[in-house]
């Protein structure tokens, strides 16, 4: 951890983070009422909401697998979540954050006693302001968990940024556009709770030293997120308990 | 396909037969309105609108385009409804189907046929360029109603909106940069009022299982005294008395509706 140390009090960042520090992460749960579980995940303007519904019958029928339930998670942006509007409707980049999500969550959910059965996890987010993946992950992960949806562990993702030379946590968009020196790599990442890597993402450019530096930054990151999404399913819980 | 089952079907009826609603309220009125604006970064305007448990959230985007050649002073306005899956088990995956293209269709034509948006002001150069107004809403939780929930959204959004700094030699819009400019809407405001009819009965604001079993609905666009649009939706017939009925309805209502929206503009 010597190269990040080092490196941490030079560097500004746009906002006037330190290095090592997250946007403020809001998150909540049951934010749908009609869905079977649902969570809000924001990392300061970029908001995603996630709602679960299932397990229910898989349609189309041909895409039923007898041997065990299927994982289905969909990723969409509001129109208005970006500067420039996007239109309605999937997209080639957003079809494969939808199945980059899937392969992210799968390894957690176990969905062998639900033959037959699709859980459908719609992920939609309402503002952008990069690492929307990411947010989208971590709110998808906590309505799996309030839909009740038997897991053995929760999701948490982070991205990691290389501005120039300079390991960040958390990229936001004026970041993500870094232009001086040797530009931004983002390195989007998720781990379960025990340390496990569920998906990798990287664009740029980075030497395997520094990646493995920025792996480390991020499990270290997500293991403080991780503490954050579990305190907000237990008040789901305890609000519930106080309303009986 | 899940639908509100015959039992609850037959109590909904039994009890507008004495003049209550399941949710205990009157025929006649609406569930609790929550209004919230300004909820969006990049948006350059949005509302989000909570009735009971229905929740819609609208965003409003601006673009420079060329004017339609039958309107060259004129801008354009798009609005658009995506209901997503997200919202309600009963939504699937897909291209849009009628309901949402119904809501963003009612939506478009309560704004554009009240005269609320002075479109001429919406004009750069004539023939060349003018402002386009994208109204997009999207469900959030389908509880009934959304039509209207997604016409007060787009009304509490256009008043919210700040039109951003349009640079013409570049022909570049810096959204970064919003003036304190607002877009040229009338103070006076149109409203959609939706009626259904159950049995002999007309009640505003169904639930998504009063919705299920209502038999015909009347969508009003205007104002307290002015009818600017109207459909009516579903199968079932309407005599004439009970179509005098819907507007007598329609105007209590509207009235009554403004009085709580007013307070957020």
């Amino acid at each position: 951890m010597n190269y990040l140390e080092r490196k941490m009090s030079e560097f500004k960042r746009p906002d006037g983070r330190k290095v090592d520090e997250t946007r403020k992460i809001i998150a909540k749960v049951g934010v749908v009422p009609n869905a079977d579980g649902s969570a809000m995940f924001a990392f300061g303007k970029t908001v995603a909401i996630a709602a679960v519904y299932g397990p229910k019958n898989m349609h189309p029928q041909h895409e039923q697998n007898p041997k065990q339930g299927t994982l289905r998670c969909t990723y969409s942006m509001n129109s208005f979540s970006v500067q420039d509007r996007i239109r309605p409707g999937p997209s080639r980049r957003s079809m494969e954050i939808s199945e980059i999500t899937t392969w992210a969550l799968s390894p957690v959910v176990m969905l062998k006693n639900f033959p037959n059965t699709v859980v459908d996890v719609h992920i939609n987010i309402l503002q952008a302001d990069a690492s929307t993946r990411c947010a989208g992950i971590n709110a998808a992960s906590m309505a799996l968990a309030h839909a009740g949806i038997p897991m053995k562990d929760l999701v948490t993702s982070i991205s990691i940024g290389k501005l120039d030379k300079q390991l960040v946590v958390d990229v936001n968009k004026k970041e993500e556009d870094w232009e001086e020196g040797e530009g931004a790599t983002d390195i989007a990442m998720s781990f379960t709770g025990s340390g496990e890597l569920t998906h990798i993402q990287l664009d740029g450019h980075i030497s395997n030293e520094e990646l493995k530096t920025a792996i480390e930054l991020g499990r270290a990151t997500c293991k403080k997120i991780y503490e954050i999404q579990k305190k907000a399913l237990k008040e789901a819980v305890k609000i519930e308990e106080e309303e009986e | 396909m899940i639908h509100t089952t015959r039992v609850t079907a037959e109590r909904i009826k039994q009890y507008l037969k004495e003049g209550k609603r399941f949710d205990g309220r009157k025929p006649e009125n609406y569930r609790k309105i929550e209004i919230e604006k300004g909820i969006s970064a990049h948006a350059e305007g949005s509302a989000r609108v909570k009735i009971g448990k229905t929740e819609v959230i609208v965003g409003i985007k601006m673009s420079v385009g060329e004017p339609y050649p039958d309107s060259p002073d004129k801008g354009n306005l798009i609005t658009t409804a995506e209901l997503i899956p997200l919202s309600s088990p009963r939504i699937e995956l897909g291209p849009p189907k009628f309901n949402s293209i119904e809501i963003g269709r009612l939506v478009d034509r309560m704004l554009r046929e009240s005269g609320f948006i002075d479109f001429k002001g919406l004009c750069i150069k004539e023939g060349e360029k003018v402002w386009t107004l994208f109204v997009d809403i999207y469900s959030i939780n389908d509880d009934g109603n959304l039509l209207d929930a997604a016409a007060i959204g787009a009304i509490i959004a256009l008043f919210d909106t700040k039109i951003p700094k349009y640079d013409e030699e570049s022909d570049k819009i810096l959204y970064e940069e919003p003036t304190d400019e607002k877009l040229p809407l009338s103070k006076e405001f149109p409203l959609s009022i939706t009626i259904h009819k159950i049995g002999d009965y007309f009640i505003v604001d169904p639930t998504k299982e009063e919705e299920d079993i209502s038999e015909t609905r009347v969508t009003i666009g205007g104002y307290e005294e002015i009818v600017s649009s109207m459909q009516k939706g579903m199968e079932k017939s309407l005599n004439i008395e009970e179509m005098l009925k819907v507007l007598e309805i329609s105007k209590k209502v509207n009235q009554k509706l403004r009085k709580e929206i007013e307070k957020y503009i």
